[in-house]
């Protein structure tokens, strides 16, 4: 009866300390690698530096923009819900991909509405030119000696002369 | 010319004017798309005499500040991250200048621009800054503003709108009190 106890007590101290483990290991994850942070850093901008991504900004502040990605990505924070957050705190300034909403649609549309109308442009061009070979008169023909009066008349005087 | 091709003639020229038209229009349109984007870029930081809009601020430990419900007292605004060494120099005048002016209806408020949060609190927990300092959610008060880096201090007179523009640190509390003095003489 006394080792059933000791053993139900030893049994029950490993499930605690299991549980316990487990609960912890579930609470931390595992700590993103740099890999993981930049591929979400270098869809975002410095907020202060211009025109340079997140993931190869080498200031300060940018080192500690990149270690809230970590810690937002440890706390199993997705993708696009780290960019809500930048957005929110920064302003949509710092996405490297500008929203379609406003006048940023016009980023979208216009370079292919561009390139269209320049091929369209080009080829309308290319047909006008070709249609204005095509009907180009022939150069006249050489007048013949029995067309042109005045050949005529050189070569009467020179087989007179000749 | 045929009577086909009488018809033809006028049909084709009206639609190629339209088309010539509405490049024209397009064209224009995004011309003035780029200039009002370049005028914007030129104007520089908001000028005394100007009003800005009424904001909130949200502070970190939550309490909200908007200033249209300031009106009637001086309002210092100050722009600040944690990042910038500059904002360090004026940080301890700051505060003394808060301490020395709080009774007299004097609103000190501190912008923390562009920062995260954990670094925004241990700079204000290093230089004992003790009045309402809250993030620029969204770069929409520095945007109001049009600041161009931090420091840049902004005090609104009583009327709301703006007496005095500080760009770049303060050298001493004189300095600040000069200003604030200046503001609140009538």
């Amino acid at each position: 009866m006394r080792k059933v106890g000791i053993l139900l007590l030893g049994l029950g101290f490993a499930a605690v300390t299991l549980a316990a483990m487990a609960g912890r290991a579930a609470a931390q994850g595992p700590a993103p690698s740099d890999d993981e942070v930049n591929a979400v850093a270098k869809q975002l901008y410095c907020p202060v530096c211009e025109n340079i991504p997140l993931d190869v900004c080498p200031t300060q502040a940018c080192a500690q923009w990149r270690e809230t990605i970590r810690l937002k990505l440890a706390d199993g924070w997705s993708e696009q819900q780290i960019k809500d957050y930048f957005v929110e705190q920064y302003g949509a300034r710092v996405l490297a991909t500008p929203p379609a909403e406003g006048l940023n649609w016009l980023v979208y549309v216009l370079p292919p509405v561009a390139f269209l109308a320049g091929a369209f442009l080009l080829f309308r061009a290319l047909r006008s030119w070709r249609h204005a070979a095509a009907a180009a008169p022939s150069a006249p023909a050489a007048p013949t000696s029995s067309d042109d009066p005045y050949v005529r008349r050189l070569e009467d005087e020179l087989r007179r002369g000749g | 010319m045929t009577e086909t091709q009488e018809h033809a003639a006028p049909a084709t020229a009206p639609r190629r004017h339209l088309g010539v038209v509405l490049v024209w229009v397009a064209v224009l349109g995004l011309l003035a798309i780029v200039g009002v984007g370049l005028i914007r870029t030129q104007q520089g930081p908001a000028g005394v005499g100007s009003k800005p809009n009424p904001f909130t601020l949200r502070a970190f430990d939550g309490v909200e500040y908007n200033t249209a419900d300031l009106v009637g007292q001086v309002v210092v605004i100050n722009f600040w991250a944690s990042w910038c060494k500059p904002c360090e120099q004026e940080a301890d005048e700051l505060e003394q200048a808060y301490q020395q002016f709080k009774d007299q209806g004097v609103v000190f408020l501190g912008v923390n621009y562009v920062d995260t949060e954990p670094e925004a609190k241990a700079y204000l927990e290093r230089f004992g800054i003790t009045y309402p300092n809250g993030p620029d959610l969204g770069t929409r008060i520095s945007q109001a503003f049009r600041i161009r880096g931090v420091p840049e201090t902004y005090i609104l007179a009583p009327d709301g709108r703006l007496a005095h523009v500080k760009i770049g640190p303060y050298t001493s509390l004189d300095e600040i009190a000069q200003a604030i003095q200046t503001v609140q003489a009538p």
